[in-house]
């Protein structure tokens, strides 16, 4: 089946009306977003950042979109009492891809911070967002981007100005709320300038146990010397797809730690590039995905070194069960020139019975006084150290789940949001019990 | 003599350093950096050339010249009506100039100049050819008996001379060139030509299926150890030529055998085409080592011509406990393109990767190994050194394939890149896919460049930067070497320094 036809029909058919219901620094990209879906169409797994993820057969099935922009009839802070509490962030919901006015916490931001709804930026803002927008995300290569580009309406803008700490993370949770089955183009534009510091906290959730489609593009720009930990959460369901890229440009002497973090879903394909542009810019990467069933999880990362004493860290770690798939694709390039580079990345598996793991860590390098490594493995727990375990009188089952949490526990202990850092040892925790999909007290599973 | 004397001193980086003139240092450093090919030269046989171009008609006169029987010529037409419908692959980290198929001529015989028959006796070969093989090191005649290895020389398209072959035949050992296998065991070469690199498998397999000339055939029945070491030595010497050689080792049930392979061409201004086909068979207990030292013309140093050397390479581990090791210097070519692989089709078999790849000016080389894991408790181990000198690329591609019911399979892998100046690069790209929960799969690499310390410390103790660097190289490199026989190990070092000369300062 042609899969793209039906975005292109669509598209065709409705300009009018995704434009009319969005702003003017999203509707300048459509055309061109338009013209290079139409040439590029979606990647075939022959291509080599989407060979572990067949992207055709998932955006093939009808969904609905809600181009009109109708308000989901919703109260998120009824609908929504979860997992991540207590942690005195500044509380922002975004339902599907629309971000949700009501009870702003903006009173608790700093002045001059702005988190807002993307459409409402590029109104009040038309100068700033069209200076940023789509500068990173770049059409011209990627179907997804294309795709959302030229169908995003709406999403989330924060923009922290120069000097600004954020010292409260700001937590804003995506819901997925729909009575049929539904695609959601999110857009999402952090701008951070020179000597800003915030902490961000993106929840994924599905409220309903409908087919959700959710393409969401983010990009990040860090100024000199910025500072940014973001952390992503995904806790959705089976019935979830979510494709996500994000895309980061960091200036001199900023840093970033990028989490993204899935704890259950249905097929999941992250994608992560960052730009080192400036000299001595710092990232971290980390994943733990945590998946069984027939869940499907594939990162893809990028790190570009463009400047001299880069310096990148990577760990991803997947604990596979059942007959679920998981890939990890991770390319340092080193270009010319960015010298004094220190890169590395690492990547490890444990592989259950029917689980199928895929690893793919690369080093492409352009300079010589640099310093980059990788690894890779994939394996079981260790015989040994479940052996000790039962014989200190540990079932077995428990003993596995010890090792679980405690290979998980690896990337989690690099969190540096004490809270968060807690929780998600609790989250990991009830995952592995099988308990995830039960929590005490919101509507889904009540 | 007190000039040579200076320059002795100079070389060894004492005497005093103001006593040298500058006008001597310059001229020393001029010939070190401009130090070239070593085997450039060409020879001047009368060799029989068939004209340029590729149809059918090429196919079968190819086969005719080969004496070859009916289905040896359909296995062949198969290939080319197949090679004719592919399109040549755009090779993932190369650049490949564009080949021009019908611009190269398919058949070369240097051994036609002068008898009709081909040589039967030493005394027969043109002295000039056996001139070339003295040159290259390759002694044909005497000089083997002391060195006891088995050598299989191939110029061009034919297979010149081959050596020991009575001596092995009383062990029921086989080693001929291919084209004389096919006459004298068909049976045997069809069983197993094409079994493990088919000629579907990808484009250059099919067009060397299509037009392949000669190789090495061996065959070591049950239970027989071949008591030397094996060796095939391949040159490309006419122009305008490709070289399409094919070499199918099957080792039996408990056999074993240790196989050399060298190559050298002469330095033309064009590209030279190389595109072989290795297939190896192991059977139960059996156990085969592969060696290879690959010295194609590599270029000039602006990037001017070289060979194409896009070449297959697989194993089929196919019996219970059979192991196979690959063991690689590549130090030529302005292309290489190419992935010894190993199936371990049989339970507790073993296979081995051993690779050093040096590039240097405007080479480019994407190799590695696929190790693919069928059998129960297979184990394969892949060691890559990957150095890159001047402005050349230099890639390590790898899979690593665990199939659902090759329970307890075991790899261990480790790439490591060596960077020499600021404008090479170094890549590696592994791929690991797991589909079984009791495999053990490690992956490792680094890259990085000599360290200053290392260096400073060698010229502290009076060793010039030049010949620190090609100690540290030799010392990177050394995992790899010491897996070759003797001999190639040697030469494998020496190699490794006439590449990289040139490359400091």
């Amino acid at each position: 089946m042609n899969s793209e036809q039906q975005y292109i029909d669509l598209f065709t058919a409705c300009r009018g009306l995704i434009d009319s219901h969005s702003a003017g620094a999203l509707n300048a990209l459509r055309d061109k977003a338009f013209d290079d879906f139409c040439r590029q169409g979606f990647p075939s797994q022959k291509v080599e950042r989407y060979k572990y993820t067949d992207v055709a057969s998932a955006f093939a099935p009808d969904y609905g979109m809600n181009l009109k922009r109708l308000e989901f009839a919703v109260n998120p802070y009824k609908a929504f009492r979860c997992d991540v509490p207590n942690l005195s962030t500044s509380f922002y919901f975004v339902v599907n891809d629309a971000f949700c006015r009501e009870n702003s916490a903006a009173s608790m931001l700093p002045g001059g911070v702005i988190v807002c709804s993307l459409k409402t930026a590029a109104e009040e803002h038309a100068d700033l967002v069209a200076s940023y927008y789509g500068k990173l995300a770049r059409t011209e290569k990627d179907t997804l981007n294309a795709l959302n580009t030229m169908l995003a309406q709406d999403g989330l803008f924060i923009y922290i100005p120069r000097g600004v700490d954020v010292e409260r993370p700001i937590q804003v949770v995506n819901l997925l709320r729909a009575d049929t089955d539904l695609m959601a183009n999110r857009r999402v534009l952090v701008i951070m300038e020179e000597d800003a510091r915030a902490r961000l906290l993106f929840c994924d959730h599905a409220m309903d146990d409908r087919n959700f489609l959710t393409t969401q593009i983010m990009e990040v720009y860090a100024g000199e010397r910025a500072r940014l930990d973001f952390y992503e959460l995904e806790e959705t369901h089976a019935k979830n797809r979510l494709f996500s890229n994000l895309y980061a440009d960091l200036q001199r002497d900023s840093t970033a730690n990028l989490y993204r973090i899935t704890l259950q879903g249905g097929l999941t394909r992250q994608r992560t590039d960052i730009a080192l542009s400036g000299e001595r810019a710092e990232v971290g990467l980390y994943g733990c995905v945590i998946a069984d069933k027939a869940q499907h999880v594939d990162h893809n990362t990028l790190i570009d070194n463009r400047a001299e004493y880069g310096v990148s860290h990577q760990l991803y770690k997947y604990v596979m069960d059942g007959e679920s798939t998981g890939a990890f694709a991770g390319r340092i390039l080193v270009r010319e020139g960015a010298q004094h580079t220190v890169s590395d990345e690492r990547t490890a598996n444990l592989c259950g019975s029917e689980a199928r793991v895929y690893a793919q860590p690369m080093l492409e390098i352009y300079a010589d006084d640099v310093k980059c490594s990788h690894g890779a493995t994939v394996g079981q727990m260790d015989e040994q150290a479940l052996f000790y375990m039962r014989q200190r009188g540990i079932n077995p089952d428990e003993a596995r789940l010890l090792l679980k949490l405690a290979f998980a526990g690896e990337v989690i202990d690099t969190i540096g949001l004490e809270t968060l850092r807690n929780r998600l040892h609790h989250l990991v925790e009830k995952r592995f019990r099988g308990g995830m999909a039960r929590c005490s007290e919101c509507r889904f599973c009540s | 003599m007190k000039e040579k004397d200076k320059k002795e001193k100079d070389r060894q980086g004492i005497g005093s350093y103001e006593s040298v003139t500058e006008e001597e240092k310059n001229r020393f450093v001029r010939e070190v950096a401009h130090k070239k090919y070593e085997y450039g030269f060409s020879t001047d046989v009368q060799t029989e050339i068939i004209e340029r171009g590729l149809n059918e008609d090429v196919v079968r006169l190819i086969s005719s010249k080969k004496e070859e029987p009916e289905w040896m010529l359909d296995f062949r037409l198969k290939a080319f009506r197949y090679w004719q419908t592919q399109k040549q692959p755009s090779l993932a980290h190369l650049k490949l100039p564009e080949i021009d198929y019908q611009a190269i001529s398919y058949y070369a015989d240097p051994t036609k100049g002068r008898k009709k028959n081909g040589p039967r006796s030493v005394d027969e070969i043109d002295p000039e050819l056996m001139k070339t093989f003295d040159k290259l090191g390759i002694p044909l005649e005497e000089r083997l008996a002391l060195s006891g290895t088995a050598v299989d020389a191939v110029m061009d398209s034919v297979s010149v001379k081959t050596t020991f072959k009575e001596k092995l035949s009383e062990r029921g050992i086989i080693f001929c060139s291919i084209s004389e296998a096919v006459r004298e065991y068909p049976d045997l070469v069809r069983q197993y030509l094409g079994s493990v690199v088919p000629y579907r498998d990808n484009y250059f397999a099919a067009l060397n299926s299509a037009v392949f000339s000669d190789g090495s055939f061996v065959y070591i029945p049950k239970g027989v150890r071949c008591p030397m070491e094996l060796s095939t030595y391949f040159r490309i010497n006419a122009r305008n030529t490709g070289q399409f050689e094919r070499t199918l080792i099957v080792c039996d049930d408990g056999g074993y055998v240790s196989y050399l392979e060298g190559c050298t061409a002469p330095m033309r201004d064009e590209n030279q085409l190389h595109a072989a086909i290795v297939e190896i068979v192991v059977n139960e207990n059996a156990e085969v080592k592969y060696s290879t030292v690959q010295n194609w013309y590599p270029g000039d140093a602006d990037g001017r011509g070289g060979v194409l050397n896009l070449v297959t390479k697989r194993g089929h581990l196919r019996g219970a406990n059979s192991k196979l090791s690959w063991t690689q210097v590549e130090t030529g070519s302005a292309v290489t393109w190419k992935y010894p692989s190993c199936i371990l089709g049989g339970d507790n078999s073993q296979a081995e990767f051993y690779s050093v790849a040096v590039t240097n000016n405007y080479q480019q080389a994407d190799t590695g190994t696929k190790m693919i894991h069928l059998g129960r408790n297979t184990k394969s181990t892949i060691i890559s050194k990957g150095i890159s000198a001047g402005r050349s690329q230099n890639s390590y591609r790898g899979l690593v394939r665990v199939a659902p019911k090759a329970d307890g399979a075991r790899n261990y892998s480790s790439c490591d890149s060596l960077l020499l100046g600021n404008q090479c690069g170094a890549h590696t790209f592994p791929y690991i896919d797991v589909r079984n929960d009791t495999a053990i799969v490690e992956h490792e690499a680094t890259t990085s460049k000599i360290s200053e310390e290392q260096l400073f410390y060698c010229n502290q103790r009076c060793i010039p930067t030049e010949e620190a660097v090609g100690l540290i190289v030799n010392g990177y490199a050394k995992d790899v070497i010491n897996k070759l026989p003797m001999e190639f190990a040697v030469e494998a070092q020496k190699l490794l320094n006439v590449s990289l000369e040139g490359t400091v300062g």
